[in-house]
């Protein structure tokens, strides 16, 4: 009965995802810390599937690559069944020129153990999906970070499919970093853009830890289109939300704190124009 | 060229017709066919290609060395039956030389000093074991490959043919001439045997097949090298050993040589992966692999084997993982290549660019602990670092305090928050005294944004200004 295999496992798998929006934290997601943010993630990202996260301006690429690697922290800790294992980076080269180099004492300090992590530097874009491909079959990871220049030629709605499968079989999170790219349709279960955010200023207005100003773009069979501002607390490898009353909330071009925008269109596509600029693609 | 005139290196069969010898001068044999067609020696071109004929030659024995000149010596020993005896393989090469152009003359014999002697002064042919003496004793006293000083002043003392100098107590020869000499004509008349180095070492461990006809075709070669790997690891498991290099060579049937390498991270000698990692070899190859008119001899060898114990069933969750990496990091090298993936090694300097190093991961790595970051701290340290650091114009208090605008990529980015300086000494046994301090200051921008510059010089009245540049990005 070779149709109705799918079907079997189509319905177990609905059974599952209804059983998850049920628990707290439910299973096979990654929880963010933030309960607010959970809440509408119904529990976390899903743990086997391909995420997407697009830095709101080039320049906020840096503030994009920590929201990811939090996220690759958050799916690997070491508390977790298959925690601890490496986390899994292709970068490209342009990357590097135009944004510098990984630095490792800097993921030391963002809560990363350099060590865990396995670096592949691509010439391409193609190469860069290549390896995040090869990667995402390898179910001993514990997160695979992609991080491509602009838009690949070769990365269409097959090529995130085929990513999305592999997650899903493999069961570890893909996280696609997106730079300089419009949004394009793709199998990603979510889509966030990130956007740098004043930090909370420490002892003589001295910047604080990194803070992220975070829009939920998108969110297959869930609610999406919603801001949140977070921090990121390396010492107990957690997102916090930005508390509304902190000194030195700042007030002149962030969104308010974790405000429900319009709601969209029901294929949960966004358009381009009503919002800002910072997405097109720049250089 | 030698001397002080131009001589003939070599000279075709033709030239030797008319009369023409090596070392002649050119004027001379010029004098003699005004028509002669003389070409410059290019040593180095003629060393390639007796290099390559020394990897086609491969096919037959995997120790095969250099003679110099223009000879190739081939450690037959065990080999001669897979090709039809000794005669038959001594055909074999004859014929596979005579379709490239070239005459050979071979000698196979007990010692290599021996076939030597044979080839290059004797008729060559096959020297029965035991019988060299017998058969080389009557060879010129030039086969000793001595200078020319010692034949002149051999057959001086009328000492003309190797059976002379045998005939002669070695005491008094070796008194006279040197003990080298008497070494010499102990191992050409096979008294002594040595053994050759080859060009390529002999590797662990070697699979081959020969193939009656050459073939071409892509499906046929992957099921030749999937047999192949399949039966070195049999012979890998046999021994308790896995490899670490697996070299394939495809021998085409006009002599050209096609070797491609493939590494893996540990000893292995798992067929699947193996085949897995041979795929992504061919896939990635610049220049695809070119059957031109067929294949006819294929072998996998293993040039370095490593102990590998019998994996064990049972193993807890933890070694699995670290197989799967490691065979992820095998595959991903073969496409990428060692300098592309890597991990990151701490390293004991406060300087912040040497600070981590980037090493392949293909290698084990030196273990070296990350000093935990200081809790409740912000980053010290930008994730994304430019190497070199990016020039800015920058705007800052008299003396050292942090910028309080600056201009990086055509923008003016206004600084919201600084900390700084912290001063970072170069390092002057390795940078040297002239590498100036650098002050450096995290510093955020009004869209948040964070960034970490420094500052070369001081603001003094009688300097240079100082310079500022960004060195990284913090998330």
């Amino acid at each position: 009965m070779p149709e109705t295999a799918p079907t079997l496992s189509d319905l177990r798998r609905s059974l599952a995802e209804a059983a998850l929006r049920s628990g707290p934290v439910a299973a096979g997601r990654i929880d963010l810390g933030v309960p607010a943010l959970d809440e509408v993630l119904n529990g976390g990202l899903v743990r086997a599937a391909l995420h997407e996260i697009y830095a709101a301006e080039v320049a906020d690429l840096a503030a994009a690559t920590g929201f990811a690697l939090g996220l690759a922290l958050r799916a690997g800790r070491i508390d977790r069944k298959g925690g601890g294992g490496p986390i899994f980076w292709a970068r490209q080269d342009f990357v590097d020129a135009e944004a510098g180099r990984l630095h490792a004492p800097g993921l030391n300090e963002l809560g990363l153990d350099p060590a865990r992590l396995l670096l592949v530097r691509a010439r391409d874009g193609e190469g860069v999906l290549r390896a995040g491909a090869e990667a995402a079959r390898c179910a001993a990871l514990s997160a695979v970070l992609i991080e491509p220049w602009g838009e690949p030629r070769p990365f269409d709605l097959t090529a995130s499919r085929r990513l999305a499968l592999a997650a899903e079989a493999s069961g570890v999170p893909v996280l696609l970093l997106r730079v300089a790219a419009a949004e394009a349709p793709s199998a990603a279960r979510t889509r966030w853009q990130v956007r740098a955010l004043a930090s909370r200023a420490l002892e003589a207005n001295a910047p604080g830890a990194p803070a992220f100003a975070l829009r939920l773009l998108r969110q297959r069979g869930g609610a999406a289109e919603r801001e949140w501002r977070v921090e990121w607390d390396r010492d107990r490898h957690c997102f916090a939300e930005r508390s509304l009353f902190d000194r030195s909330a700042r007030t002149d071009h962030a969104a308010p704190l974790s405000r429900p925008l319009v709601p969209l269109s029901g294929d949960g596509q966004v358009t381009a124009d009503g919002r800002d600029s910072g997405l097109r693609r720049t250089g | 060229m030698q001397g002080n005139a131009l001589r003939l290196v070599d000279c075709d069969q033709r030239a030797v017709d008319l009369g023409l010898t090596r070392n002649m001068t050119l004027a001379d044999a010029r004098a003699r066919i005004p028509d002669l067609v003389a070409l410059e020696a290019q040593a180095q071109a003629d060393r390639e290609f007796l290099e390559a004929l020394a990897g086609f030659c491969d096919r037959f024995t995997p120790l095969v060395a250099l003679d110099d000149p223009h000879g190739l010596m081939l450690d037959i020993t065990g080999c001669a039956h897979l090709f039809g005896g000794e005669a038959g393989l001594g055909n074999l090469a004859a014929r596979a030389m005579q379709r490239g152009g070239l005459q050979l003359k071979a000698a196979i014999a007990g010692t290599p000093d021996a076939a030597r002697a044979c080839a290059r002064h004797g008729r060559g042919g096959i020297v029965p074991p035991g019988q060299e003496e017998a058969l080389l004793r009557f060879l010129p006293t030039a086969a000793l490959d001595t200078d020319a000083e010692t034949v002149i002043a051999l057959s001086r003392a009328g000492l003309k043919t190797l059976a002379h100098l045998a005939e002669r107590p070695s005491e008094t020869l070796s008194a006279r001439f040197g003990e080298a000499l008497v070494v010499k004509l102990r191992r050409i008349l096979g008294h002594e045997d040595r053994r050759i180095t080859p060009l390529r070492p002999p590797p662990d461990c070697v699979v081959e097949r020969h193939f009656a006809e050459p073939f071409a075709d892509t499906a046929s070669l992957e099921a030749v090298v999937v047999r192949l790997i399949g039966e070195a690891a049999r012979v890998l498991e046999a021994r308790g050993e896995g490899g670490r290099v697996f070299e394939l060579g495809f021998f085409r049937s006009d002599g050209a040589v096609r070797r491609l390498a493939m590494e893996t991270g540990r000893p292995s000698r798992d067929a699947k992966a193996l085949l897995r990692l041979y795929r992504e070899r061919i896939e990635t190859l610049s220049d695809p692999l070119d059957p031109g008119f067929g294949f006819d001899a294929i072998k996998l060898a293993v040039p370095l084997c490593e102990p590998l114990d019998t994996p064990q069933h049972s193993l807890d969750g933890r070694a699995i993982e670290e197989e799967a990496v490691a065979d992820l990091v095998d595959r991903l090298v073969t496409r990428f290549g060692r300098d592309r993936v890597l991990r990151f090694v701490a390293q004991d300097t406060h300087h912040p660019v040497r600070a981590a190093k980037a090493l392949s991961a293909a290698a084990p790595l030196p273990e070296a602990a990350w000093s935990a970051p200081e809790p409740q701290e912000p980053p010290a340290r930008p994730l994304q670092l430019f190497e070199p650091p990016q020039p800015v114009e920058a705007i800052a208090e008299v003396p050292d305090g942090p910028p309080i605008r600056f201009r990086w990529r055509r923008l003016t980015h206004d600084v919201a928050r600084a900390e700084g300086p912290e001063r970072i000494a170069p390092e002057w046994w390795r940078d040297g005294s002239d590498e100036p301090m650098r002050d450096y200051y995290r510093v955020e921008d009004a869209q948040g944004r964070r960034f970490w510059l420094y500052r070369i010089g001081f603001y003094e009245a009688d300097s240079a200004p100082p310079r500022w540049f960004l060195h990284g990005l913090f998330a």
